[in-house]
């Protein structure tokens, strides 16, 4: 179940991951889109920090609307509004039952579907999301599922979003939407609201 | 990377501060905002907003003013601005008339323009929204997000910014926006890639002696990388691509824009229309306005874009020449 220790946690986790890897989220960013997946959501999770440093948070549902806040605020790019809209809808949804994970991620699958109007299979971050949330209703995801589900956009023919410009040429590279994806599930498989 | 800045994460507060200074006598800057609106209002009328990622300067903010943009609203570099931006933007432009939005075809400007789009709504002002997709470069457009919007997007600016002014409304506007984009086509090549003052390197590599054909505004790759050709050749690959693109009969109505991409002289802009301007003779086109200059651009990207418009109605002409007073459109 989602808690306000454990959400904070996820999102702190999350930037840190991001921080880490914000020159390879941009140079998969490189080829396929215009290089600035990393720095955008380090500026996005960076404005989280700040708002988690803050703020003074009673329940999960809140943490996630000010995660999704920041997002919206500060990312730009797709980014921005795809993270923000699935962290908000996730708020809402955890606000109703926090100990429903599967719920409240697939309330934040359908907003990021809503945004940006993708199904799976035209890699975006969808294509993450999707078999992630399979996994958790299975019982079982873990970190090696997660890298699998973001190495499988590799071959994939992008249809949607700045790559489907690139057509067959999107063919062999990671998806960097579902590259920072990957990372989120790290941080909420290590933040312990899964276990 | 070479550039005359302080630090990558400043560049964009800093070079807003330093446009709004320098043309105070037409523009400021919204506080605490990324938006740059204009000081003339004209209570009544419809008001455009545009803007998207900076690092395409002149554009927006340059075409703010009496006759263009009511407002541009200034991303990160390359990168759309977030919703609250866009959002502020509207609110500075609005004076009564409703507000038509200026859209380059990127999801995340898309996105993040009717995400403000839905909260001004909210607030009671009436918005509606273009999208411009000229370039030509890209394939496949029925699967696919759809083709950029790229330097057309200037010429959309000028001509319905004329029509704003002179009193249409805002579903008019909004249809006469809808058969602009129908009609302006656009397609570039670059000669040397540009690099975004966060990532330090540039965006990707061409050899001393190679181009690519169709390159986009923020180095997204294009169609075909060649050894470097001659200006008249790449005329000549240009306008053959716009003339499939068009499917033109002689003596059909053009205008004609060479648009620099930031590192390429007006004197090879110049050359380049010179070579143009030829074919679109021998094609038999009559060719009722035309410009030159570094307008819709790529940070320090070298090379060209071609766009031209099919004129479809003569009041088109008269909003083309209609005067204005911004910073960049003379």
């Amino acid at each position: 179940m989602f808690t306000v220790e454990n959400t904070i946690e996820l999102f702190r986790n999350f930037a840190t991951k991001v921080q880490t890897d914000k020159a390879w989220l941009s140079d998969l960013d490189t080829p396929i889109g215009d290089g600035d997946h990393g720095t955008n959501m380090a500026r996005g999770l960076t404005e989280v920090t700040a708002k988690l440093d803050a703020g003074t948070y009673k329940d999960p549902g809140d943490v996630f609307k000010a995660a999704a806040m920041a997002m919206i605020g500060k990312t730009g790019g797709a980014s921005g509004p795809l993270y923000g809209t699935a962290f908000m809808e996730m708020s809402k949804a955890v606000q109703a039952n926090p100990d429903d994970i599967t719920g409240a991620l697939e309330a934040g699958l359908a907003g990021i579907q809503k945004r940006g109007k993708a199904t799976a299979g035209e890699k975006t971050m969808v294509d993450v999301w999707v078999p992630v949330i399979e996994s958790v209703k299975a019982g079982g995801l873990n970190a090696e599922h997660v890298d699998a589900y973001v190495e499988k956009t590799k071959p994939m023919k992008a249809t949607k979003g700045r790559a489907s410009y690139l057509g067959e040429r999107s063919i062999g590279h990671l998806d960097p939407g579902s590259a920072s994806s990957g990372l989120f599930f790290k941080a909420l498989l290590e933040g312990g609201a899964l276990s | 990377m070479k550039k005359i800045i302080n630090s990558p994460e400043h560049v964009l507060d800093e070079m807003l501060d330093g446009f709004a200074y320098a043309n105070a006598h037409l523009v400021k800057r919204v506080t605490g905002t990324s938006v740059i609106a204009r000081k003339y209002k004209n209570d009544g009328q419809v008001a455009l907003v545009s803007g998207g990622g900076s690092g395409h300067e002149p554009s927006h903010a340059g075409f703010v003013g009496k006759g263009m943009l009511a407002s541009a609203v200034c991303g990160e570099v390359f990168t759309s601005p977030t919703p609250d931006q866009v959002y502020e933007g509207i609110k500075a432009a609005d004076q009564g008339g409703g507000v038509l939005l200026i859209i380059k075809n990127y999801t995340g400007d898309v996105m993040n323009f009717e995400m403000a789009a839905e909260l001004a709504e909210a607030d009671g002002i009436d918005v509606a929204h273009i999208v411009v997709d000229d370039d030509i470069a890209v394939e496949d457009s029925s699967f696919t997000a759809g083709k950029r919007g790229v330097a057309g997007t200037v010429i959309m600016h000028k001509i319905l910014g004329a029509a704003a002014e002179s009193g249409m409304g805002l579903q008019e506007l909004k249809t006469l926006g809808e058969t602009l984009v129908a009609s302006i086509k656009s397609i570039g090549v670059s000669i040397l890639p540009a690099t975004v003052p966060a990532v330090g390197k540039p965006g990707f590599e061409l050899a001393d002696d190679e181009m690519e054909y169709g390159v986009g505004i923020h180095g997204e790759p294009g169609y075909r990388r060649e050894p470097l050709k001659s200006s008249k050749e790449i005329a000549e690959e240009l306008v053959m691509k716009l003339k499939d693109a068009f499917d033109w009969q002689e003596g059909d109505r053009y205008g004609v824009l060479v648009n620099g991409l930031g590192a390429t002289p007006l004197m090879e802009q110049f050359v380049f229309m010179n070579d143009t301007a030829k074919l679109l003779d021998q094609e038999g086109l009559d060719i009722a306005f035309k410009k030159v200059g570094s307008l819709m651009t790529s940070l320090d990207m070298a090379g060209v874009s071609l766009t031209l418009v099919k004129v479809a109605d003569e009041k088109w002409l008269d909003y083309w020449h209609m005067p204005v007073e911004t910073t960049d459109w003379a």
